[in-house]
């Protein structure tokens, strides 16, 4: 690894998002807008619902985790994009720069804009609801990880595909992460899917994070077997999606597609 | 010609059933300049793909300094650069921004003193705060030629760099080519639609058609084995594709 390419490529993304009023916006008004509908909504089932006050705040917490992983994929992808808008991959592609390289610098863009969106929505969330996410405690760090690291490699799948069929299913960066939502019982317990969808979704690294984050919700202290459950898939899973961005990679320089990206 | 710097052998590429490179062999020495000429779909672009590592080929021999393409491929890169017309810089950062970033993917060293240097020689120091969206065509191939420039290549590919420059900037770039391959001894693969370009900058042509090399020569050398006025009606009587006799 090259680390002074990989912080090339991460100044150029971050240097695009501090210079575009548009691309800020884009970054922060989707996840505060969430929230506040969020926020609101709990603070309606709260006032009538006759459970635990704890069981409505799932749903806020539940919404930031998703966001976690979400944001973590786009800022992988949006990454690719950029560079396909501007038609500049060409130039990153012929500069001395390895896949790895390109693949850890869009990477830690999606870490850093995570950082950024977790910080305000955590802040909010306390604001507005009362909601501390930080009674999680520590476990919420190797939660979020497992996240990220689950939306780093739907970022290379989606990012391969664009790479190999064009800006003309680049909706796919904005689409595919939710093809996982309902298998990965963001806002309710996997027990709620039907018999014969749940092993689907507990395989799944996702389902495994939402599941400890409710546990620990509820008072049901660190959830060592959900995080173990959802870094092995987590390594099985991105271990198939690296292979699947190199096959990809290695097919659009064969069929000629990588030298046409961005200059039509 | 000097010690060769590029060595393609028997280079062939097939996408599906279209043979975009038949047959293609050359070599481009240290410090000279070769011109690829050719109609639309003569293989001049899927070339240099290959070259810059964009296109695997499916048969033939591509050595860049030595050195095996594919097995040294990063290495390679690192030693040669690429400036285009259809290419941008990111036109939301500053001129120096976007050289900042090219100088750390090149791993240039001084890399801000560098800049500066190569924004004197191409006579747009004035613009290096400039953000890259609003620069002129003139102003935007210059930045290109700068940021082609930072890692003192010692080959650069060429595709159509004036093209869209008005005839006073593009007679720059050209003096500006001419300038630092004298100078710094940079071999140059010049792909370009305008002859006076390729009369001007090249010092050996390969004429293109149909994936393969059918004439090579300096440009002088190839008007007269072909009897034409010019390079430029060669080039048309060869996109129209009139059997070509050789002056015996």
């Amino acid at each position: 690894m090259n680390w002074s390419v990989i912080f090339g490529l991460v100044c150029r993304y971050t240097y695009i998002i501090r210079r575009s009023v548009p691309r800020i916006i884009e970054m922060l008004f989707w996840p505060v807008l969430d929230l506040l509908v969020w926020a609101f909504l709990t603070m309606y089932l709260r006032g009538i619902s006759h459970g635990p006050p704890s069981a409505v705040t799932f749903l806020l917490g539940a919404m930031i985790f998703w966001d976690v992983l979400f944001r973590s994929q786009q800022g992988m992808t949006v990454s690719f994009l950029e560079d396909v808008w501007t038609r500049n991959i060409i130039n990153v592609f012929v500069a001395p720069v390895r896949v790895r390289e390109f693949l850890a610098a869009t990477a830690l863009v999606g870490l850093l804009k995570v950082t950024i969106i977790i910080v305000l929505l955590t802040a909010l969330a306390a604001a507005l609801c009362g909601f501390n996410l930080l009674v999680v405690g520590w476990g919420l760090v190797p939660l979020f990880a497992n996240l990220i690291v689950m939306g780093w490699g739907i970022g290379m799948v989606t990012t391969a595909l664009i790479m190999r069929f064009g800006q003309a299913v680049e909706m796919l960066a904005w689409a595919i992460p939710f093809l996982f939502q309902p298998l990965s019982a963001v806002f309710y317990p996997v027990s709620v899917l039907p018999a014969w969808l749940q092993p689907a979704a507990l395989a799944l690294p996702s389902t495994h994070v939402f599941e400890g984050m409710r546990d620990v919700l509820a008072g049901g202290g660190f959830p060592a077997r959900h995080l173990w459950w959802a870094l092995a898939l987590n390594a099985v899973f991105l271990a198939a999606e690296a292979g699947f961005f190199l096959w990809m990679y290695e097919s659009t320089r064969e069929k000629g597609y990588l030298a046409k990206l961005g200059t039509q | 010609m000097g010690e060769a710097i590029v060595e393609i052998g028997h280079l062939r590429k097939v996408f599906g059933k279209l043979v975009a490179i038949e047959d293609l062999s050359f070599t481009v020495g240290r410090g000279e300049i070769v011109g690829l000429l050719g109609a639309n779909g003569a293989g001049k672009t899927t070339a240099l793909s290959i070259l810059m590592g964009l296109i695997t080929p499916t048969s033939g021999s591509a050595r860049v300094f030595g050195l095996e393409l594919e097995r040294h491929r990063v290495a390679i890169l690192q030693r040669m650069n690429f400036s285009s017309a259809y290419t941008a810089l990111p036109s939301n950062l500053r001129v120096e921004e976007n050289l900042m970033v090219f100088a750390r993917l090149y791993s240039v060293r001084n890399a801000q003193r560098k800049i500066d240097e190569l924004l004197e020689l191409l006579e747009i120091a004035h613009l290096k705060k400039r953000v890259a969206g609003r620069l002129s065509s003139g102003e935007s191939a210059r930045v290109s030629l700068c940021k082609s420039l930072l890692n003192d290549p010692e080959l650069l590919l060429l595709d159509e760099p004036t093209a869209s420059l008005d005839p006073d900037i593009a007679d720059k770039v050209r003096k500006w080519l001419r300038l630092v391959q004298r100078e710094r001894g940079i071999g140059m693969i010049y792909t370009s639609h305008t002859m006076r370009d390729v009369e001007e900058v090249c010092d050996r042509v390969l004429f293109m058609r149909q994936g393969r090399v059918f004439a090579e020569g300096t440009p002088a050398d190839i008007v007269a084995r072909f009897r034409e006025k010019s390079l430029e009606s060669l080039f048309i009587r060869v996109a129209r594709d009139g059997e070509l006799e050789e002056e015996s």
